[in-house]
């Protein structure tokens, strides 16, 4: 499609890049994430990333709306050449497949006569792609899941679902990076923190990151300081 | 008392929300971090305008009331915002001024008479670290606040700040900030999937009075009238700005504000102007407002002017 600028509020304007979801569209997502960010400079306030769009957050006192579309559509003339300084980074988490932290694996193993397994193996033979960070801090909405894993979100959501845990809502998959209420598929969980204080940056992982998930033992998910409570969000 | 001795105002109820604030957080909003802020942020600004702190001095967000506070030391604070029916001990006090309060008085904000959120600001604001640029603290996020954990206010806290010794001066302000009209309208900027309103629905957007319904907080407030749909009803999830207002399915508004999350994925008609958000953060549940489309100019003139205007309506009393 043709890109279309749009206003969204008095300091805002929103970019759509892109008519449907797709892996192939984060590399341009970035690139025009960086450069937008490299001309704009003091100009802006906050750039909100998120599968086909980007919704900029200017300063009005430094920057008319007319001089912001001018630098959008400048931007936008410019060719893709690859990503330049901010790379797609590659993200492993490690994940205890397990039904205890994972009360949905049993769901899902039965399209496969039960075989666990299986449903291990399609979900971390995928490389995902982080689509947009939202819903909180450090949640990132990955995609695309393989068609047969596809899986709609819980009629009625959890109160609680478990920081680290991994979940399937249709084509898309996820980490918890805390307790949070959600209504995704639970199927394992990880030991890594997805947002951490400490850490510069913050976020494990942003918009167009590339993630693996890698299953481990119990053992291991316990070594890498894991927090192996059973499950108990089921309640409603 | 030295310069440097802090002061404290303790938090002896906390009632319907006691929460610090400033202008809010940004530049993390690709980290999935929310934006928060005073929802009301042109009282904020009054507030600390009538103690001659710098616009977005931390100051305290009280909401609906139920709220009791008392000061270690002797200061003199300012309130701007709603008026909460609030006593100072026994003698009634209005906001739009400074206020001079003895160590151990009681100050108590009852209910709402007019507005649903007043600001509370002290010598220089408040001291409390800020992370990431800012104090804010927001529901499923774990920073900011006091304590730095993301929790509001609870009864018990005391909050720090310079007992600076400044001489009081007794400001107060020409035109405090009142919502007295019967139905509030409501500035909006139309734009984003405003073409995606079948006629009937655009004519009810902006025609109709809605009523704000009493699901109303920071994250959002849902309007109630005749039904509006967009021949979009769900998109991909995109990017979301402060007062951006939503359609969803069942045709009810939502208005979304400081504390909403940074995206989602319903249709929206437009977003409400900066000083049309303020005023939403004093409309309470069963309040009529209208919705009225304006120009962008418009709109950037008339905060520009608000703004300027904040310093020149204040007067010694």
């Amino acid at each position: 499609m043709t890109p279309v600028i749009e206003r969204a509020g008095l300091d805002s304007v929103m970019i759509r890049l892109f008519d449907t979801i797709d892996v192939s569209n984060m590399d341009m997502l970035l690139s025009v994430v960086d450069t937008l960010k490299a001309e704009l400079g003091e100009a802006l306030i906050d750039v909100t990333p998120s599968y086909t769009t980007v919704l900029l957050h200017y300063d009005v006192y430094r920057m008319g709306e007319a001089a912001v579309r001018g630098v959008i559509q400048q931007v936008l003339r410019q060719p893709v050449s690859g990503l330049s300084g901010n790379e797609a980074r590659t993200h492993v988490l490690p994940v205890w497949y397990d039904s205890s932290v994972g009360p949905e694996l049993d769901l899902l193993a039965h399209r496969f006569d039960g075989d666990f397994q299986e449903v291990i193996t399609r979900h971390q033979q995928m490389a995902y792609r982080v689509f947009a960070l939202g819903f909180a801090p450090g949640f990132g909405f990955m995609g695309v899941v393989d068609e047969q894993l596809e899986t709609p979100r819980l009629a009625t959501p959890r109160k609680r679902v478990p920081k680290g845990s991994i979940g399937i809502a249709g084509r898309q998959t996820a980490a918890y990076p805390a307790d949070l209420p959600g209504g995704w598929n639970i199927i394992g969980r990880t030991p890594v923190a997805l947002f951490d204080r400490t850490r510069e940056g913050y976020t494990l992982y942003r918009t167009g990151d590339v993630v693996r998930f890698e299953a481990v033992s119990r053992q291991t998910f316990l070594d890498l300081g894991g927090d192996a409570t059973p499950f108990a969000g089921g309640d409603a | 008392m030295s310069p440097s001795a802090k002061a404290h105002c303790h938090i002896e109820q906390a009632g319907g929300g006691c929460r610090l604030q400033d202008a809010g957080r940004f530049g993390v909003r690709h980290l999935g971090l929310g934006q928060g802020g005073a929802f009301d942020s042109v009282s904020m600004r009054q507030a600390n305008q009538l103690l001659g702190n710098v616009p977005d001095a931390v100051v305290m967000e009280i909401t609906l009331g139920q709220v009791c506070l008392s000061f270690s030391h002797h200061t003199t604070i300012a309130l701007a915002g709603a008026d909460l029916k609030t006593r100072l001990d026994d003698q009634p006090v209005a906001p739009g001024r400074t206020i001079e309060l003895k160590a151990g008085q009681r100050l108590f904000f009852q209910a709402p008479r007019d507005g649903a959120r007043t600001y509370l600001a002290v010598p220089d604001g408040f001291d409390v670290t800020a992370e990431l640029g800012s104090i804010t603290a927001i529901a499923r996020e774990p920073l900011g606040g006091l304590h730095q954990d993301g929790r509001p206010l609870v009864k018990g806290d005391s909050v720090p700040f310079k007992a600076s010794g400044r001489p009081a001066r007794y400001m107060e302000m020409n035109e405090p900030w009142r919502c007295t009209d019967s139905v509030m309208t409501l500035d909006v900027l139309p734009g984003m999937q405003a073409g995606t309103l079948r006629g009937e629905s655009l004519y009810r957007a902006y025609q109709q009075r809605w009523r704000v319904d009493e699901r109303a907080d920071s994250m959002g407030v849902r309007l109630t009238g005749e039904p509006i749909h967009s021949l979009e009803p769900q998109m991909i999830s995109e990017g979301i700005v402060a007062g951006a207002i939503q359609v969803p399915p069942d045709g009810q508004p939502i208005i979304l504000a400081n504390d909403r999350q940074t995206i989602g994925g319903y249709p929206k008609i437009g977003a409400l102007t900066p000083l049309a958000l303020a005023r939403l953060g004093q409309c309470l549940p069963g309040r009529c407002v209208r919705l009225k489309p304006v120009s962008r100019a418009g709109a950037l003139a008339a905060w520009r002017d608000a703004l300027a205007g904040i310093a020149s309506a204040i007067h010694a009393s």
